[in-house]
């Protein structure tokens, strides 16, 4: 008789609770889209040239008003927008995917020298490219970060297997970062100018000087791994237990291993090819997002983490922008000044739960 | 292939493509519960790993409902066998149901959203291990215990018919360990879920399991039913044990035995002496026993752990070479126990040699057969040891 009571208790409270984490993931969901939304007409509305909000609305509702404002709301301020939104989310999943592929909550495409690799590759081509034909196609860029970010998560792979500690991945992959950032200093300092400017700016990451096709591009290429990671958020859900549960559960660990690092690699190459490497998004935003959520479920934090880092980067994009304006900064100094604090605190906390 | 539900055949296991154990040849029916034993680092992991598919054979195959588990594909594969394993998971955030309701996942579609049914299964196992009041828990806040019991409503609920369990009772105390072991019990009879696990625990072993495998060295030492398994000589040598016992009779291990001349004699019946053998064997103090029954209980004992034993056979009178050899021993002795003997037909003769050590002033008297003798034995020991 007691028994059956506490079971009823149990179950009672369960549902109770059940219902709290519904209205959570709700309240996160909406705060963010909210967010998203306020983020939007604050990026659109602000920049060194003041536009009025009543004119920006009818430029972009009615395609109509001054050919110069016009072209500043379409053909800057909005793609650089979208790219942010875009290459933020992409960021912060490829960043979630790591973490779960290595189980360790620290790994992201910049710590572990996965964007830096991406970079190198981009800059050979983009130097190897330009010096033949002139031109760059963005869809060249892509493979090419590919390629890249493929090479040095195969490294990391290697030494993964021959080191168990987080730690010590973390510094091999930063160690990786660096080489292949000393690599590619090495050939801007050789290329010629003209490649030098383009690549200078874009080696240190940026969101400016995007176009409505880098847009198309990225987003159907982000739009489609986002799509495939979601459907895998089952087997990724799996993971989170280790392989040998997963396995037992039905999940073909070669197969999905290989998936999951495919997917991830094609997020942060996209990134590295349109913005550069920028830091530490892939790490804090999957990190706070699980926290509000309070889950790690794969089911909302993925959906959760794109839009978590697409608002994240709009925000630090905004601040890189109007700081110091007319200065720009590189995106990533903003991303650091708000993502290492994350980190560290991440690091201070499991030291102590450990 | 007889009709076995599981079946390794000339299986060789281990890591790298070299063979830990080889030749291992066992059949499993339903709803059997197979235990494996063996000293630490016998492989007893690898096998299991092996079986689950986490390691690749070396050789040989393994059959599941006559159908070769390295055949199947890792879904079929999942709606049949379960697994408990050892490694210590820290999932981040997560609750105790969401852990269970891992189970279900070779059912669910494909994002993996429980229906109300498989939310049904869910509750049904964890009302099962006595845990459904851990449901909004965090997996990483509870005890070991509670783990435990978690992940064995894991794999209940992903509806087995076979469940493998790699030391499912280390880091639990004794009530857990027998909660978890009646489970499974319950599950292998009632439901004729066949189970597969290994042990440390080799007296829960013995009373647990229908076929007990034990693992040593390159093969599989021996294999069959805990009656044939558990005699001391088996024990010992899987073991290599060499200072102490193991006793089949109650599957209880028990410390060397005092070496030496015996220096005190305990006379007791029925389980009376019990309680004096441990607290000598504590003091290390050698000591011989008599007249004992050999159907005694306290002659089971006292066979593993007296120096010396004057036995008789059961229901028999006491005879003259044995009254004899226990008066001699007597005289040896510095200290004479009374732990209380009862007196009937046959054993009329200790009430004879009772009356000697009385006269030889060396008998001290215990209390009663419920009461400990500890004062008396305490100053008893204090005296010995000078």
């Amino acid at each position: 008789m007691h028994k059956n009571d506490s079971t009823a208790n149990g179950n009672l409270e369960f549902h109770k609770e059940n219902l709290k984490r519904r209205t959570r993931f709700a309240a996160v969901f909406v705060f963010l889209i909210a967010a998203f939304c306020l983020i939007t007409v604050l990026n659109i509305n602000t920049g060194n040239v003041n536009i009025p909000v009543s004119r920006i609305l009818k430029i972009i509702f009615t395609g109509t008003g001054e050919p110069a404002e016009y072209n500043i709301i379409w053909k800057i301020r909005m793609p650089r927008i979208l790219m942010a939104a875009i290459l933020g989310g992409a960021l912060s999943l490829s960043g979630f995917l790591l973490q779960t592929f290595f189980e360790n909550p620290i790994a992201g495409p910049f710590i572990l020298g996965i964007s830096s690799g991406a970079k190198m590759i981009v800059a050979l081509a983009m130097i190897y490219f330009i010096d033949q034909y002139q031109v760059v196609s963005s869809y060249t860029l892509i493979v090419a970060a590919f390629v890249g970010s493929l090479i040095c998560t195969g490294f990391i792979l290697l030494f993964s297997r021959k080191i168990r500690g987080m730690a010590t991945l973390l510094v091999a992959g930063t160690m990786i970062g660096y080489i292949c950032s000393a690599v590619t200093d090495f050939l801007v300092t050789f290329a010629e100018d003209s490649d030098i400017v383009n690549l200078h700016g874009w080696s240190q990451g940026s969101f400016s000087g995007m176009s409505w096709s880098n847009v198309s591009i990225s987003a159907i290429v982000v739009g489609g791994t986002l799509v495939l990671t979601f459907l895998l958020s089952k087997p990724i859900g799996a993971y989170q237990l280790g392989e040998a549960y997963a396995q037992s559960m039905g999940v073909n660990i070669k197969v999905f291993r290989v998936a999951l690092i495919l997917l991830s690699s094609i997020l942060s190459a996209c990134v590295t090819a349109f913005a550069g490497p920028i830091s530490f998004v892939g790490i804090a935003v999957p990190f706070l997002v699980k926290r509000c959520l309070n889950t790690s479920k794969p089911l909302v934090v993925i959906p959760g983490t794109f839009l978590g880092g697409a608002v994240f980067c709009m925000m630090c994009d905004l601040i890189a922008r109007m700081a110091f304006a007319p200065m720009e900064l590189n995106i990533s100094t903003v991303t650091s000044i708000f993502g290492a604090p994350v980190v560290i605190f991440m690091m201070l906390r499991r030291k102590r739960s450990t | 292939m007889a009709d076995y539900y599981f079946q390794m055949k000339s299986l060789s296991v281990g890591y790298n493509g070299r063979p830990l154990i080889h030749d291992i040849n066992i059949g499993i029916h339903k709803g059997e519960i197979v235990t494996l034993i063996g000293p630490n680092g016998s492989g007893k992991s690898t096998i299991l790993k092996s079986i689950t598919r986490q390691l690749s054979l070396i050789g040989g195959t393994v059959f599941l409902d006559r159908q070769n588990i390295g055949k199947l594909t890792y879904k079929e594969l999942s709606r049949k066998m379960s697994v408990v394993l050892t490694e210590r998971m820290k999932p981040e955030l997560m609750t105790c149901h969401e852990m269970v309701a891992t189970g279900r996942y070779p059912y669910t579609g494909r994002l993996g959203i429980l229906s109300r049914e498989d939310e049904k299964k869910v509750e049904d196992a964890m009302i099962a291990v006595h845990a459904a009041d851990l449901g909004c828990r965090s997996y990483n806040a509870i005890s070991d215990g509670q783990r435990q019991r978690i992940l064995l409503a894991r794999a209940i609920c992903q509806e087995p018919e076979i469940i493998i369990l790699d030391e499912p009772t280390s880091f639990l105390d004794v009530r857990h360990k027998l909660e978890l072991l009646s489970i499974l019990r319950s599950m292998a009879k009632e439901k004729q879920i066949t189970v597969i696990m290994s042990l440390h625990e080799i007296d829960l072993a013995q009373k647990i399991s229908d076929k007990i495998i034990c693992v040593k060295g390159e093969t599989i030492a021996n294999f069959g039913r805990p009656e044939e398994i558990f005699n001391e000589d088996v024990i010992r040598d899987l073991y290599e044990i060499d200072n102490g016992f193991f006793d089949p009779l109650f599957g209880s291990i028990e410390l060397p035995s005092p070496k030496g001349e015996p220096e005190v004699f305990v006379i007791s019946a029925c389980g009376s002496g019990i309680p004096i053998f441990r607290r000598l064997q504590k003091e290390n103090v050698p000591f011989a026993a008599g007249i004992l029954y050999t159907n005694d209980v306290d002659y089971q004992l006292a066979r593993l752990l007296a120096a010396e034993v004057v036995t008789e056979r059961p229901f028999e009178q006491i005879s003259d070479d044995a009254y004899d050899r226990a008066l001699a021993l007597m005289k040896k002795c510095k200290y004479v126990i009374d732990a209380g003997v009862p007196i009937g037909v046959c054993n009329r003769r200790m009430e004879a040699l009772l009356k000697e050590g009385e006269k030889s002033g060396k008998l001290e008297k215990s209390q009663q057969k419920s009461s400990f003798p500890l004062t008396l034995s305490g100053e008893l020991f204090y005296n010995s040891r000078k």
